[in-house]
């Protein structure tokens, strides 16, 4: 298709501009792919409403059968805007792809009745099917753009949330793991341990699991690798919140935990860095016997 | 020819590493040291590597031949103020240095050999078991 054939598109989309839209939104509307819990009518409206002017602006300036040309810019930079919202908004592949897709048939149904000569009725159809196929899938291309983004930006955010390390008391660091431990979060953790080890002069770090689902060999491995590196440093670790489930499939995987103190809870994990740390829990002297007991036995000095 | 200066403390050893090591300095230190352990019936010797930044496989298993070797002769090695990145390192390359005591600076080091020595003269009175 060269520029010198000549196209009634820019026309057709000048004279049935109202009409055009008024289906098009019908189509949209009826469409499955609408989904009117995410996106008001009004909006729909107005994307529709623009992308038709871009569209016909487009589309007059020629080059038809080639969506990269400069001129198609303001429909390509309108089509990036309407796919990122979408994306955002949680719009499927299929319901953000409809949106340009949904125009054919309207657009079409004005061809047949505009253009009377089979041949040149085939011609204008193939040049607009080729146009919309190709910014639908353009649109498809930012849509999935835009997810893979915001899968990357989730990723980064949760391995920052998840290696938080908080002071128990002077010289006790605490560790609590949440989620799958893989070889990046492993060396997440590690790192900031030992930075926060070197900070604080932290003689204990207690690693806490119970917010760890599943402990298999690769997963014990990394505790071990954490808890030698602390060590190197000249600190000990203390494991703790081992479930009992998680205890047997230890056992049963034939991990050698035994180069390194476990505790069932991060209380008794507590209590045992405490004491290393010389130090002692007491009750006051006449407070009641409430509920709260003491995290190990209290120290009675009569 | 550039050495490693070992300083004596009272009955420990002081060797504060503070080049970047390279195998023939670290081979110079591990005579020298063994040597020094001998000549003065040091106790204890404690290494700094506070100053390391960069650590391979060989000065890895040279700090756990130290170890190894000074526990022959009968004195306790410590090392420390190890940096986060040569901790990391070694752990990555399979050295976890099993052998070795570990501290996070110098004055922990010296408690923990005074704290080491006291036992072992607890043992001596005791007898062997």
């Amino acid at each position: 298709m060269t520029d010198s054939v000549k196209t009634k598109l820019p026309d057709i989309l000048a004279t049935h501009a109202q009409d055009l839209l008024a289906s098009w939104m019908q189509r949209q509307l009826e469409s499955v792919a609408t989904r009117r819990d995410l996106m008001s009518e009004v909006e729909l409206q107005r994307q529709s409403f623009e992308f038709l002017n871009a569209f016909h602006r487009a589309a007059e300036a020629g080059a038809l059968e080639d969506v990269r040309h400069p001129a198609w810019r303001p429909v390509r930079e309108l089509l990036e805007r309407v796919s990122q919202s979408r994306a955002h908004q949680g719009f499927s592949p299929v319901e953000t792809a409809t949106f340009v897709f949904s125009l054919k048939q309207p657009l079409f149904e004005r061809l047949r009745d505009e253009v009377k000569d089979p041949r040149e009725l085939a011609a204008e159809t193939w040049m607009a099917t080729v146009a919309l196929d190709a910014l639908g899938l353009f649109t498809m291309e930012v849509y999935q753009k835009v997810r893979e983004e915001i899968i990357a930006r989730q990723q980064q955010e949760m391995l920052e949330l998840s290696t938080p390390v908080v002071t128990l008391w002077e010289g006790v660091l605490a560790l609590p793991l949440i989620g799958t431990l893989d070889s990046a979060r492993t060396q997440v953790v590690m790192e900031s341990l030992l930075q926060r080890i070197v900070d604080t002069g932290s003689l204990i770090a207690i690693l806490d699991i119970t917010g760890v689902p599943t402990v298999d060999t690769l997963v014990a491995q990394h505790l071990l690798k954490t808890v030698a590196a602390a060590r190197l440093m000249g600190a000990d670790c203390i494991i703790s919140g081992i479930r009992p489930q998680i205890a047997q499939t230890i056992v049963h995987l034939g991990v050698d935990l035994n180069s390194v103190t476990t505790k069932a809870t991060l209380a008794d994990a507590f209590a045992v860095a405490l004491k290393r740390a010389g130090l002692a829990v007491t009750r006051k002297e006449g407070a009641r016997n409430g509920p709260a007991a003491p995290l190990f036995a209290p120290v009675t000095e009569r | 020819m550039e050495r490693i200066p070992i300083l004596k403390m009272g009955g420990y050893l002081l060797v504060s590493i503070q080049v970047d090591m390279h195998d023939r300095l670290a081979m110079q230190l591990q005579d020298d040291l063994t040597s020094k352990i001998a000549e003065t019936c040091a106790q204890g010797v404690l290494i700094d590597i506070s100053s390391l930044e960069m650590v391979d496989s060989f000065i890895g298993r040279m700090l756990a031949n130290i170890a190894a070797m000074s526990r022959v002769l009968d004195a306790e090695t410590v090392v420390v103020g190890m940096q986060p990145a040569v901790a990391i390192t070694l752990v990555e390359l399979g050295m976890s240095l099993a052998g070795v005591r570990t501290a996070l600076n110098v004055e922990r080091g010296m408690e923990l050999l005074s704290a080491s020595r006291d036992a072992a003269e607890r043992q001596d009175d005791l007898g062997p078991r």
